[in-house]
């Protein structure tokens, strides 16, 4: 778990290649939205993929804890979601968000280039571990990928910024539409795992919910549609990792 | 069918979709209460949170959805349906949506009963606490209040769509196989909203008159199929349900290949706290007293968002269960009639104390208390008129039609009435359907945005604040009069004071060593 910028090979072509579930948002916001609209679309896909607490207990059973649950406002999209109450996940998800900043259209870009505004994507990633062998390191697989891709718009007034409240609430409505409609498909999810599997499926860190193992990554594309931000470290990584 | 099913599995399975009925309007209720809603992620299972997920009971709620479901469960046919619908202070209501829980006959008969449909059924609950927040009907149950409030009805039957208006839009929340069926929740709600747009920020005087009665003992809100989605406070609410933890039935917490083990009843105890009320006095019982703008078109209090909405049932039933048609007509507001026998015995309580309160228009009058200004209150306070005076700052009610001349909130005593279009408009825009306005004529009523200022949920709250305290009444002990009087007192007074002092001494030398 944890945020790491995405190498060019992406999170997609990896699951792709793993045949995992992926499916892919678009919003298009003003930049003080970007982060609120992440963090709607994020709780609410973690919503629903933490359960509570496994205690297991004797004969092979467990008991589950109690996911409980808070409103948010928004204060820039006239919006609301429900996110889990856990500080914990709150902070690691804010964090995540917070690194991410596409660029808005830089003025003389606007004059120079098509035109077009900066762009993102975010992708929250959920994996399995599969233990391997000394001296191969652990397996993740992916099971589950969402992408998120932010298109960063400018405006001029306040008249369209009160429009453009409005209207990325609406469309923030029509995405927890389709979150909700992936989620109830009832797709592949890992089997409950034992005990001693546990942290393989789950994120156990959390003292007060368990999410299933999860990675947040994002890329960043500035105006002439180059991607910026690669990490050769995880690139080496990953090819070393097989 | 049943012979695939062992019969532990179709006992698990009926009480999962027993709760699962139940959890569903508690969750959809609490939606539309107007508040944001808070529960606290507990690691270790306390057993009786149902699908592992912290949703409070409301005792009312559970009340009415256990009475609608008579002992049945959603099946074929038969649908259990919450509907929202949206009544505004002059009368006017509309139906903004209708919660479906069906079953249909298609069968999933490998899943596991204890394990996958219950996590499954888990998933749909928190599908719908996202789809809850999405609908149109969130946002304007989040304004509700004095302009206008929402209601809720349970029933169980046939789907009934038509007061939807045309062109509602479906969403489906979600379904889960199950071996005798699969259950499907959906939502259809209304996108024509179009006589809302040009009535319900009209700022009219109101029609209707509004009681908040804090001293009864009230254990409904309302006596009607419609409630009202608010909450009180309920200390006197398990008296009057069956309270949750009586009928509480364990609920699944413990998982695995074998049958889950039967965890002992334990109390389901509601904190209003939990939900996120606060301070706000959400629960208190509001009924609508119509006809007495007849002759006084008062500026009646309007409770906050959460404070006292009106428990109004105007609305005839959609032709269903008769038995479950519970009237107290607000309109006119001077009857309060419970509907029909087999309702009775819940609305007696209420429809007795109600029709004691409300004999006649007069007796409304005199039984209309302050609201008590709750967290999220964001209108000025003008006072009904008051006869009976057991209420708190009872000074400051304004008798019959004086309403806010006399007052000294909102006028102060020592300062012109309306000096200036913004103090116009703080006796008159500042709450809505003012009265009084026509005092204010001359003036141009400017509604008033402060820069930054939020208003969607507390509307002008800024706005607000700073009209009320641009002239603040003036100190009394500035007053020349109450001064030189109160000095001329103090100062006869001073020697019986200094005496007694003087006798202290010792006991104030300790107190100040006590200090060092």
């Amino acid at each position: 778990m944890g945020l790491c910028p995405s190498t060019s090979s992406g999170p997609r072509s990896r699951a792709a290649a793993m045949n995992c579930r992926a499916e892919v948002l678009e919003v298009s916001v003003e930049g003080r939205q970007v982060e609120e609209a992440m963090l709607a679309v994020l709780h609410t896909v973690l919503l629903h993929r933490s359960t509570g607490k496994f205690h297991y207990k004797k004969e092979g059973t467990y008991s589950i804890g109690t996911v409980g649950t808070q409103d948010v406002d928004c204060d820039f999209i006239d919006f609301a979601y429900v996110r889990v109450s856990s500080e914990e996940l709150d902070r690691a998800l804010r964090k995540a968000v917070g690194e991410f900043k596409p660029p808005p259209c830089r003025p003389q870009d606007a004059l120079r280039s098509s035109g077009s505004d900066g762009m993102g994507q975010i992708s929250l990633e959920f994996y399995q571990k599969k233990k391997s062998r000394w001296p191969f390191s652990d397996e993740c697989i992916p099971w589950e990928l969402w992408t998120i891709k932010v298109n960063v718009v400018n405006l001029a007034n306040e008249q369209e910024r009160q429009i453009c409240r409005e209207k990325v609430g609406e469309k923030l409505c029509e995405k927890i539409i389709n979150i909700v409609e992936v989620m109830n498909r009832h797709e592949y999810l890992p089997k409950m795992p034992t005990q001693s599997e546990v942290d393989n499926v789950f994120d156990t860190s959390l003292k007060d919910v368990q999410p299933y193992l999860y990675k947040i990554s994002y890329q960043i594309t500035d105006t002439l549609g180059t991607s910026v931000t690669t990490t050769m470290r995880r690139l080496i990584k990953d090819t070393l990792a097989l | 069918m049943d012979t695939d099913l062992s019969s532990q599995d179709r006992k698990d399975l009926d009480k999962f979709i027993k709760f699962f009925a139940l959890k569903t309007v508690q969750v959809i209720v609490q939606a539309r209460l107007g508040e944001k809603i808070c529960t606290r992620s507990s690691s270790s299972p306390t057993g009786s949170d149902w699908f592992n997920l912290a949703i409070k009971d409301i005792p009312e709620v559970t009340h009415e959805a256990k009475k609608a479901l008579a002992g049945q469960l959603p099946a074929v046919g038969r649908s259990m349906c919450v509907e929202i619908s949206l009544k505004t202070s002059e009368g006017d209501s509309m139906e903004l949506e209708i919660w479906c829980l069906e079953m249909n006959e298609k069968c999933d008969k490998e899943i596991k009963v204890s394990y996958t449909v219950y996590n499954r059924l888990s998933l749909l609950l928190k599908s719908l606490l996202a789809i809850t927040r999405v609908t149109p009907a969130y946002r304007l149950s989040r304004k509700q209040g004095h302009e206008y409030v929402i209601l809720y009805r349970i029933y169980f039957g046939e789907v009934q769509l038509s007061g939807l208006g045309e062109g509602f839009q479906t969403v489906r929340v979600g379904t889960v196989g199950t071996p005798v069926g699969t259950i499907t929740l959906s939502c259809a709600y209304r996108i024509n909203l179009a006589f809302m747009s040009t009535r319900q920020f009209e700022r009219t005087p109101p029609i209707m008159g509004i009681i908040i009665d804090h001293f009864v003992d009230r254990p409904y809100p309302s006596s009607s199929p419609m409630h009202p989605c608010n909450y009180r406070a309920g200390e006197d609410n398990g008296a009057v349900y069956p309270s949750v933890e009586d009928s509480q039935e364990v609920c699944t917490t413990s998982f695995s290949t074998s049958p889950p083990s039967q965890l002992s009843s334990s109390r389901l105890s509601y904190q209003p706290a939990a939900l996120g009320v606060g301070s706000a006095d959400m629960g208190y019982p509001v009924l609508f007293a119509g006809g007495l703008n007849a002759a006084h078109p008062h500026q009646l209090i309007g409770p906050g968002k959460e404070g006292g909405v009106p428990p109004v049932p105007s609305q005839p039933a959609h032709g269903t269960q008769a038995d479950q048609e519970r009237m107290c007509t607000p309109l006119d507001g001077v009857h309060y009639s419970a509907a029909t026998p087999s309702s009775s015995e819940d609305t007696e309580t209420v429809s007795n104390s109600s029709e004691g309160k409300c004999g006649s228009p007069h007796d409304l009058l005199e039984t209309i208390f302050i609201r008590k200004v709750g967290a999220f209150v964001n209108k000025p306070i003008n006072q009904v008129t008051m006869a009976n005076l057991d209420i708190p700052f009872a000074m400051f009610a304004p008798k019959n039609v004086e309403l806010e001349d006399n007052d000294p909130m909102v006028n102060p005593p020592d300062s012109p009435e309306t000096e200036s279009p913004l103090q116009g408009s703080l006796h008159s825009e500042g709450s809505s359907g003012s009265s009084a306005g026509n005092t204010h004529d001359d003036f141009v009523m400017i509604d008033f945005k402060p820069a930054f200022s939020k208003d969607d949920i507390l509307p002008m709250d800024l706005g607000t604040f700073y009209r009320e305290f641009q002239n603040p009444p003036q100190l009394s002990s500035l007053s020349i009069d109450i001064g030189a009087q109160s000095m001329a007192e103090d100062l006869d007074s001073l020697p019986e004071k200094l005496a007694v002092h003087e006798k202290n001494v010792k006991e104030f030398d300790a107190f100040v060593e006590t200090l060092q």
